[in-house]
């Protein structure tokens, strides 16, 4: 051949490991990071969880003057301090979903399941370092609200309740602890239905959509069975009073991640016998 | 080395894969060719275990895939439709793949340097070309140096250097030894790259053939002759196995003898010649007769049942 034929070789790989699950648990990490979604999303509902403690701390001592005893009454700090978590959870879901359905959306869960083809691993890794790192990011996040929305109210006086008071410090991080499992929920509803727009519709017809309809039943079966929803049995972990017709904080927390372990299971049995 | 034993895939009333048998051999390309639909990428997404077979079975290097302690060092691959999240940059790509066999980051930045990514490799890779995206998957299949590479139309996007490129790669490979399976729909590609060829059609094996059989077989025994007595000649040449195409006025195509057998047979009838040509039929004309005729069979099976 008089052509130059340039010979491509592919260089060796001295170095063999073998599937292992911190080395999944370390390829779903780099995963997570290495999108913009996350960072945004993460971003969102750290600011969110802060931002809306705040804002109402002001709104409440602006008009603390003018408000009815009545009114003055019904403000609670743990309902200032936590407004944030309601909206957080709503970030973080979405980016729950997202982790696993944008990569049945770009193809790259036939890339994952080549290189990880027992696929398990895959789901437990991707549960476990969102539920790190959601973790990680509310626990700060909830305290931060907590004693920001305080140092405000503080500055009138009004609405102080103490960290060290019974049923405060659990309330504050169970803010925490509900927003991460709202995480693990979202992320296998994601890998139930494998698809972003379905998977968020999903999560928020069950969190959103379905406890007002409640209210369309009969008040004796509404009082029956809301306690037992999903969302419902989730917001004891940050609920202070303890409400006729919910559950206490232990056993709401407890369904709630009932719930979130049947979700994984059959996300778990789907993985392993769809195809891809 | 990739063995298939009746590799059957139902994807609900359609049947994708209809009971292929086959073994892909080490040491040498083996070109995985059939129109498009054939069945060729369900069957390496069965190979991978991305799908489960309906019936039938097939292994790599002697296991299923799924139970490889460590696939990426068994198999490479490169799949036909996009398989990167197209947010994340071919760098973050390798290495969360690397990561989950321990594969060091270094390895990651040979295969970006190896397949011309260096620019672009910080870069999402939803903004690559498809030309660029095929080398990212060639990065990929090659990551874990594995004893089996398997391609699903890697050239598809790439320049005529990028394609040069890969057909020498694939040599190189199969000359150290591993197993390199490719699919085509293009047999000019295969005929370059290919020493033997799996072919099929409708998802059902039409050929298991070496590149030169397939090349001998095919370019056999078509020949034109012009004649000025085309009727005659036709007598002459008629037997079982032939059969003719008219070509021009006066010509005549003869397929199923040789170009001695139709002066022979003229002589001894006193034909006149004017011509006597054997033809080559390109590959890609034989490749297209091969699956036509399956094709065709399928229609009549239809009409048949109709």
């Amino acid at each position: 051949m008089s052509a130059v034929t340039p010979t491509v070789k592919l260089p060796r790989l001295d170095v063999t490991g073998r599937v292992t699950f911190p080395h999944v648990l370390l390829s779903e990490w780099t995963k997570l990071r290495s999108v913009r979604s996350t960072k945004w999303s993460l971003g969102v509902g750290f600011l969110l969880t802060i931002a809306f403690p705040v804002i109402f701390a002001f709104a409440t001592t602006a008009h603390w003057g003018s408000m009815s005893p009545h009114d003055r009454a019904d403000r609670h700090p743990l309902d200032i301090a936590l407004a944030g978590v309601n909206v957080a959870q709503l970030a973080i879901a979405v980016l729950g979903v997202l982790l696993i359905s944008a990569e049945y959306s770009t193809g790259s869960i036939r890339s994952t399941f080549t290189a990880v083809p027992k696929r398990l691993p895959v789901l437990w890794g991707k549960l476990l370092d969102y539920a790190v790192v959601s973790i990680v990011l509310m626990v700060p996040a909830v305290l931060i609200s907590f004693f920001a929305s305080q140092a405000i109210l503080d500055r009138h006086h009004i609405l102080q309740i103490s960290f060290s008071q019974p049923g405060v410090a659990r309330a504050v991080l169970g803010g925490a602890l509900y927003v991460m499992l709202v995480g693990i929920f979202a992320l296998a509803i994601g890998a139930i239905v494998r698809n972003t727009a379905g998977g968020i519709a999903a999560f928020a017809a069950i969190f959103f959509v379905l406890p007002p309809l409640m209210f369309v039943l009969p008040q004796s079966w509404n009082n029956a069975i809301s306690q037992y929803l999903p969302s419902e049995a989730g917001r004891q972990l940050f609920a202070l009073n303890h409400a006729p017709h919910t559950l206490t904080p232990l056993a709401g927390g407890l369904l709630f991640a009932g719930y979130c372990a049947a979700a994984i299971l059959i996300a778990a049995v789907l993985l392993v016998r769809r195809d891809v | 080395m990739i063995e298939a034993r009746e590799l059957t895939k139902d994807y609900g009333e359609k049947r994708a894969v209809d009971g292929l048998s086959f073994t892909v051999q080490p040491g040498i390309v083996t070109g995985f060719l059939g129109p498009n639909g054939s069945g060729k990428s369900t069957t390496m997404r069965l190979i991978l275990g991305l799908d489960a077979p309906t019936r039938g079975d097939v292994t790599v290097n002697g296991h299923h895939y799924r139970d490889h302690a460590a696939p990426l060092h068994e198999v490479g691959a490169l799949l036909e439709a996009r398989s990167v999240h197209t947010g994340r940059s071919a760098y973050n790509h390798l290495l969360a793949l690397a990561q989950t066999h321990g594969i060091p980051k270094q390895r990651v930045l040979e295969l970006i340097d190896l397949v011309g990514l260096h620019d672009v490799a910080r870069k999402r890779s939803g903004q690559f070309s498809l030309g660029m995206g095929q080398r990212l998957g060639i990065a990929q299949a090659l990551l874990g140096d594995p004893k089996t590479v398997m391609l699903d139309e890697p050239v598809n996007g790439l320049d005529p250097e990028g394609i040069h490129w890969v057909r020498n790669l694939l040599k190189g490979l199969a000359a150290e030894g591993r197993t390199v399976f490719v699919s085509s729909h293009l047999m000019s590609e295969m005929a370059l790259t290919a020493d033997h060829l799996i072919v099929i059609g409708r998802g059902k094996l039409i050929a298991d053939t070496s590149v030169d059989d397939f090349v001998a077989r095919a370019s056999q025994k078509v020949v034109l002759v012009r004649s000025p007595d085309v009727e005659r000649l036709r007598d002459a040449l008629a037997g079982a196995d032939v059969t003719f195409e008219p070509a021009e006025r006066g010509a005549l195509e003869v397929h199923g003898l040789t170009a001695e057998q139709v002066g022979a047979a003229a002589a001894a009838a006193g034909v006149v010649l004017h011509e006597l040509t054997p033809r080559q039929a390109s590959l890609e004309e034989a490749f297209m007769n091969l699956t036509r005729d399956d094709v065709e069979f399928a229609a009549e099976l239809q009409e048949a049942v109709a």
